[in-house]
């Protein structure tokens, strides 16, 4: 009798492991290959980061934030830091731009709609080091007799003034590094806001029509409003790639001073000063988690709410 | 069940993909014992002519021992060193790896990576046939810990003849920094942009050690990074100065260039001189250039009789699987055969002085006869004078002034980097 009473209650038990159980089990391989791979080595590098071991093969001690101190208030990677920001800044204004207009001209229902957008969005599929050397040649600054490039483009079909030695002027060089980034990423924004566009309802237009709004108006107050989540994502997404911004200087200019940003400083000295190249990833994991947490929590929250 | 039937597989597909990246990582990393494994970023032409004549010896003088090259592409060894520095960090040594002599074996050094090979320069008699100012340039507290394969010269201008006859210059060496300047005038009075062709931040780093060598002379040059010559004095000013002064006749895109292209300026003659190390008749070589008519060399104004050396050298770590044959490819690095046939085909010239040069080309036997007599000093862009992390903080001191050209600044920032770095020296 009182295992009859007994074996409805086990029952439901099993009952629940069987529900989440397999389950678990299906997701934990990546669990603990994220936890080791992703999560464990962050902490290891902020170990290393908070540790001394400046040359290769040094057993480490705790300095706290020592590491963290010195690279801040270290002229070269102010430098880097102030590069690093005028890179972002060009480059998300230049995706925007080229995005938000070829998406307004595809979206307004050409001729061989699908033809334009493959041709905007193919860049994409090239690979940043590929287009790199690409870029290094069209981005050479040589002038004169010995100019390649973009520059012996400007010679041979007039202005020839428009010559200057791109990347390598002070400042304005990382807008000029910008370029072939904006190349590569505006037709992904293009995609994105064609898809915000596409999935504003029609009704919203042809009212806006009826009720005498002009072609700007009807941007400005109803389409635009309407587009902002899918501006926010894409300012999110563009942003943190230009934060880790690797390759495409590296392929073009190499470990030179004038261009060098975070990730580049990283890459040099991580042969003879892991601690330093343990906290410079640090601080741009810490950057990055800045711009990217915030919106996953504002996500997360719109997501509850629907 | 299915369900459970299908998460288990599902584990134990990423069991057995995890065992065999094990087993994998196993697999690519051992040696077994009686192998010498050497480690290099020769990888291509002169280089790899060398490594193989090198190889090649070892085969015919150690039969019995198989000699496995791991050879890692990367220009100036940036992805070798990497590798090298995790198989020391794992404890899985090769035998012998590659490396600049000099400073740049520091790092090794004082983290007990590598060992004292000077039983073997008493040995071999290496202490008599290579140069004494070399010896003393490989030597940290009386301990060797590298045997050189080659000798590069880096105080070297070179020059088109052609373009300083038709502005009516001499074609011999200035004779000092100043009349080289004078020179310089002349050529850009005549309408040459760019007397001196110059590329990125490395090549300028290299130009302002030839004028430090120049300005200061080789033992206070040599004295800047032992600690006995002060960075902030008024004389290294001077020669900033004048580094600067050059600077203002060098090309303006100079950032996107690398060496084959400031040397292609002079070649082509856009740009009169150019200062390189003597890596340059190879490069003219490929593109038939004549010695002596097409192109002329000389130590830079003001160095003279100083040879500013680099070298390729080989170690021996700690723990080495198979010390006794590692210390046999040591033997054939150091020895005639072995240097000979090695710099016959990389464009170097050997460390030994005892080698007849008559087998070697014009730019080498010329070279061969300044490594007797010179003062030899190490050079500092290539890895010899300084610690890599020293380097690494001067270049970028030099990188900052090509676009922010202020001599105040620059020795500022040595200043730093030689209080920074020379105390771990």
């Amino acid at each position: 009798m009182a295992d009859q009473a007994n074996r409805p209650k086990r029952r439901r038990r099993m009952h629940g492991i069987a529900t989440w159980g397999p389950g678990l089990l299906l997701i934990s391989p990546s669990i603990v290959l994220v936890g080791i791979f992703v999560y464990g080595l962050i902490g290891q590098n902020f170990q290393l980061a908070l540790s001394d071991k400046h040359t290769a093969i040094q057993p480490e001690t705790f300095i706290g934030l020592d590491n963290f101190k010195d690279l801040l208030t270290e002229d070269r990677f102010q430098h880097a830091l102030t590069n690093l920001l005028i890179y972002t800044v060009a480059f998300l204004i230049g995706t925007m731009f080229f995005g938000m207009l070829w998406a307004i001209l595809l979206e307004r229902g050409i001729r061989g709609e699908g033809i334009f957008r493959s041709i905007y969005l193919f860049p994409m599929a090239i690979s940043f080091v590929s287009a790199g050397v690409v870029w290094r040649w069209l981005l050479n600054g040589a002038q004169g007799e010995e100019a390649a490039g973009l520059n012996r483009l400007f010679q041979s079909l007039g202005p020839g003034g428009l010559q200057n030695s791109w990347w390598d002027t002070p400042n304005w060089g990382m807008v000029a590094i910008a370029m072939p980034a904006m190349w590569q990423l505006s037709g992904y924004m293009m995609a994105l806001f064609l898809a915000g566009f596409r999935s504003i309802p029609d009704e919203l237009r042809e009212a806006a029509r009826m009720d005498g709004a002009s072609e700007f108006q009807l941007y400005r107050h109803v389409l635009f409003p309407q587009l902002s989540p899918v501006a926010l994502s894409a300012l999110i997404i563009a942003g943190h790639m230009s934060l880790k911004v690797f390759d495409i200087i590296y392929v073009i200019a190499r470990n030179t001073y004038q261009v060098e940003v975070p990730a580049t400083y990283m890459w040099q000295v991580q042969t003879f000063d892991q601690a330093k190249a343990a906290t410079i990833a640090s601080v741009l994991l810490i950057v990055v988690a800045v711009l990217i947490v915030p919106y996953l929590v504002y996500n997360h929250r719109t997501e509850k709410n629907r | 069940m299915r369900r459970t039937a299908l998460a288990s597989a599902a584990i134990l597909a990423a069991a057995t993909m995890l065992t065999a990246c094990g087993d994998d990582d196993d697999g690519g990393s051992s040696s077994s014992s009686g192998d010498v494994e050497i480690m290099t970023w020769w990888t291509e032409g002169g280089e790899k002519a060398g490594l193989d004549a090198l190889i090649e010896n070892f085969d015919k003088d150690y039969p019995d021992e198989t000699l496995q090259s791991t050879p890692i592409a990367g220009g100036g060894g940036s992805n070798a060193k990497k590798v090298i520095l995790q198989r020391l960090q794992t404890g899985d040594p090769p035998s012998s790896f590659q490396g600049h002599a000099g400073a740049e074996l520091l790092d090794y050094i004082n983290t007990g990576a590598i060992q004292d090979v000077s039983s073997l320069y008493e040995e071999e008699g290496w202490n008599d046939i290579f140069p004494p100012s070399l010896i003393e340039m490989l030597t940290y507290d009386g301990a060797i810990y590298s045997v050189p394969a080659n000798i590069h010269r880096a105080n070297l201008v070179w020059a088109n003849p052609s373009v300083l006859k038709d502005n009516g210059l001499p074609t011999t060496a200035p004779a000092s920094i100043d009349d080289w300047i004078d020179d310089m005038e002349t050529l850009k009075q005549g309408g040459m942009e760019a007397p001196l062709a110059i590329a990125t931040d490395w090549t300028q780093v290299q130009l302002l050690e030839t004028v430090l060598i120049a300005d200061l002379g080789p033992d206070a040059y040599t004295g800047l990074w032992d600690g006995s010559t002060d960075w902030a004095s008024s004389e290294v000013t001077d020669a900033l100065d004048d580094y600067a002064t050059l600077m203002t006749y060098t090309n303006s895109n100079r950032g996107s260039l690398d060496w084959p292209d400031s040397s292609g300026m002079v070649a082509e003659g856009e740009s009169a001189y150019t200062v390189m190390g003597d890596w340059v008749p190879a490069g003219y070589d490929v593109d038939n250039l004549v010695p002596n008519k097409d192109y002329i060399w000389f130590p830079v104004p003001g160095t003279d009789g100083v040879y500013d050396f680099l070298a390729d050298s080989f170690t021996l770590p700690v723990d080495a699987p198979n010390t006794e044959g590692a210390e046999d490819w040591l033997r054939v690095v150091g020895s005639k055969a072995g240097q000979t046939a090695f710099n016959k085909a990389k464009g170097s010239i050997p460390a030994r002085t005892d080698i007849d040069p008559s087998e070697f080309g014009v730019y080498q036997q010329s070279a061969m006869a300044d490594f007797k007599t010179d003062t030899i000093v190490p050079s500092l862009a290539h890895g010899a004078a300084a610690s890599i992390a020293w380097l690494d903080a001067i270049t970028s001191a030099v990188g900052k002034f090509s676009t922010d050209p202020d001599v105040g600044t620059l020795q500022d920032d040595l200043v730093s980097a030689a209080d920074q770095f020379a105390s771990t020296e």
